[in-house]
């Protein structure tokens, strides 16, 4: 499997990553360096082995279902790139 | 300056707990270094004095009454991966430049809770994603030590280059690190270091920038195994807003190195003799199993047969848990916005400005393996051959109870000389990246110089929650090397 000029401005979408178009053509070529040569795990036999999710191989203990943190707004804002009166400040997102 | 830097951890706290020196002048020095070194290592990106000072006056107050922690007064920097309260913590990004928590890490608060006094933020590559900490948005650490004759610059290697140059330099007694796919012993390696990745979930990642969170694992930079078991003491335990940390009792690291290592068995797998190693790697290793035989060890040869899919398998999960991950940044909550014409043209400007080269492909291969059509042929397999390499593990740990591998597949390198190709320099973590994929420890102990005077490193892999073995090897390889050399100064 190989990219694409177009599939690489696709992804780039997905990620939400602006791409300038000059970079596209590097890109397409790093990205399909790397796939080619991930392209040899399908040498392994993985027929019937279960995905490996996660690390942990031992039981983690639930913690209890209760609010233990918060009142902290002032915090939560202090490193906004924009506030005001306590909130967020974003773009618009609906017409 | 005075000859205390120089110091090991374990030697500087008995000082400081007979008043032989205060944490204060500790400190001083120690801040003088480090900003002494800068403009030749590059090796730091925030101080904060007033902290330092404050810090330091706290553990005289506690020494004077005769308390303190494990790490009373000792001065340790800290990777800008980890959030230090009200101070700035980017992980080596323009796009969390001037970032200030508002929070501190669990493992720095723990170190804190010990005593240790906070000296600075080292540099890294960016998000933990290099292995030469070349992509650091401050530029490239030096390291300390140069090829014997030579002058040229030369990685610390990374992604934690920052950390692995502070301690070798002596500019302070321990570091914290990340290691991702070799992000702590890589770099150890490279510098003539100890450095220690525990059991997936020994130590919190709460707080710790977020870069792959099922390989993601803070550890200790440290001059000697005592030192990096001290370190890993205090800044290991459960923690309930870590989801993924272990309820496990921690076990007394310190107590485990010197102990005798007779009659354990120790595997030397066959995989890890690459095409192209350099033959100097290959001595050392050598050198490393005849003195674990000497030390009463049994050697056995064993099998670990997936270990050449361990990093084409990594390069799918990594950037997939990635590109999750770094979605948070998208300038609204923190970090640097960069307005477009809509929405998505913000989110877009934002984070193609914000990301670094590396980053950036990092994210777009996890997002084009996890997209529709794509997730099972790379990302689902990918994870099924992860379990291929732990059930490697698991049949060798019935064999053997450590195994022996060198760190790293070269000693360092120029700085320039791979960043052009994403692939070789991947390549740098294939002796280490098993153990991230399998969650064991291991640590990279430094072995001895090659014949230009650059330091190599031997990594000691154990099962999972046996750290204590890890240390037991690590210390014996240590006292048998009788590694003392250190970098010339230069900087």
């Amino acid at each position: 499997m190989s990219v694409t000029a177009d599939d690489v401005r696709r992804i780039a979408r997905l990620a939400r990553l602006a791409e300038p178009e000059d970079r596209v053509d590097a890109l397409v070529g790093e990205l399909n360096g790397i796939l080619d040569w991930i392209e040899q795990l399908n040498e392994v036999d993985v027929e019937g082995v279960q995905a490996m999710t996660t690390p942990v191989a031992f039981p983690l203990p639930m913690r209890e279902d209760k609010v233990t943190d918060g009142g902290i707004r002032d915090k939560v804002l202090a490193n906004a790139p924009k506030s005001d009166e306590g909130f967020f400040v974003v773009p618009k997102s609906v017409e | 300056m005075s000859d205390l830097l120089k110091l090991s951890l374990a030697d500087v706290s008995a000082k400081l707990k007979a008043k032989e020196v205060s944490a204060s002048e500790l400190a001083s020095e120690a801040v003088e270094a480090c900003k002494a070194a800068q403009p030749s290592l590059n090796a730091f990106t925030a101080f904060d004095e007033d902290k330092t000072q404050a810090m330091a006056k706290a553990a005289d107050e506690r020494l004077a009454k005769g308390e303190g922690g494990l790490l009373e007064g000792v001065p340790l920097a800290i990777k800008d991966l980890f959030a230090v309260e009200g101070v700035d913590t980017s992980a080596s990004s323009n796009i969390l430049k001037g970032f200030k928590p508002t929070y501190e890490s669990t493992v720095t608060s723990k170190l804190w809770g010990e005593g240790a006094v906070f000296v600075a933020k080292t540099s890294m590559d960016e998000f933990a994603m290099g292995s030469s900490n070349e992509t650091a948005n401050t530029g490239p650490v030096v390291n300390p030590w140069k090829a014997a004759g030579g002058n040229e610059s030369l990685t610390p290697g990374g992604s934690s280059g920052g950390s692995a140059a502070a301690v070798a330099a002596d500019l302070c007694f321990g570091a914290t690190g990340t290691d991702t796919g070799g992000s702590i012993r890589q770099p150890a390696a490279f510098t003539g270091t100890v450095g220690v990745k525990a059991t997936y979930g020994r130590t919190s990642r709460w707080g710790v920038v977020a870069f792959a969170s099922s390989l993601d694992h803070p550890g200790p930079f440290a001059k000697t195994v005592k030192d990096s078991a001290m370190m890993l003491q205090a800044m290991s335990g459960h923690d309930p807003k870590d989801s993924t940390s272990l309820p496990n009792d921690v076990p007394d690291f310190v107590a485990a190195c010197g102990q005798s290592v007779k009659g354990l068995r120790i595997g030397v797998p066959k995989e890890y003799r690459v095409d192209g190693m350099p033959e100097e790697i290959e001595k050392a290793w050598q050198q490393g199993i005849d003195w674990l035989k000497a030390a009463g060890c049994e050697i056995v040869d064993i099998s670990l047969p997936h270990t050449k899919y361990a990093l084409p398998a990594y390069y799918i999960v990594a950037p997939a848990e990635a590109s999750s991950n770094l979605a948070r940044y998208d300038g609204m909550r923190y970090g640097n916005r960069v307005d477009g014409p809509d929405l998505n043209g913000t989110y877009e400007n934002t984070r193609g400005a914000g990301f670094g080269h590396e980053v950036q492909r990092r994210i777009m291969i996890g997002t084009y393996v996890l997209s529709a059509g794509y997730y099972d042929a790379y990302y689902l397999r990918a994870q099924k051959v992860r379990t291929r390499i732990l059930e490697d593990f698991t049949r060798a740990f019935d064999k053997v109870d450590a195994i022996l591998t060198p760190s790293a597949p070269s000693a360092a390198f120029a700085l320039g000389s791979k960043s052009d190709d994403p692939i070789a320099m991947y390549l740098n973590d294939v002796f280490t990246v098993t153990a991230n994929l399998a969650g064991v420890p291991a640590m990279s102990v430094p072995a001895g110089l090659d014949s230009t005077g650059l330091p190599l490193g031997l990594q000691v892999i154990t099962r999972a929650l046996d750290e204590e073995t890890m240390f037991k090897v690590g210390a014996a390889l240590e006292d048998s090397a009788g590694f003392t050399q250190k970098a010339a100064k230069w900087w």
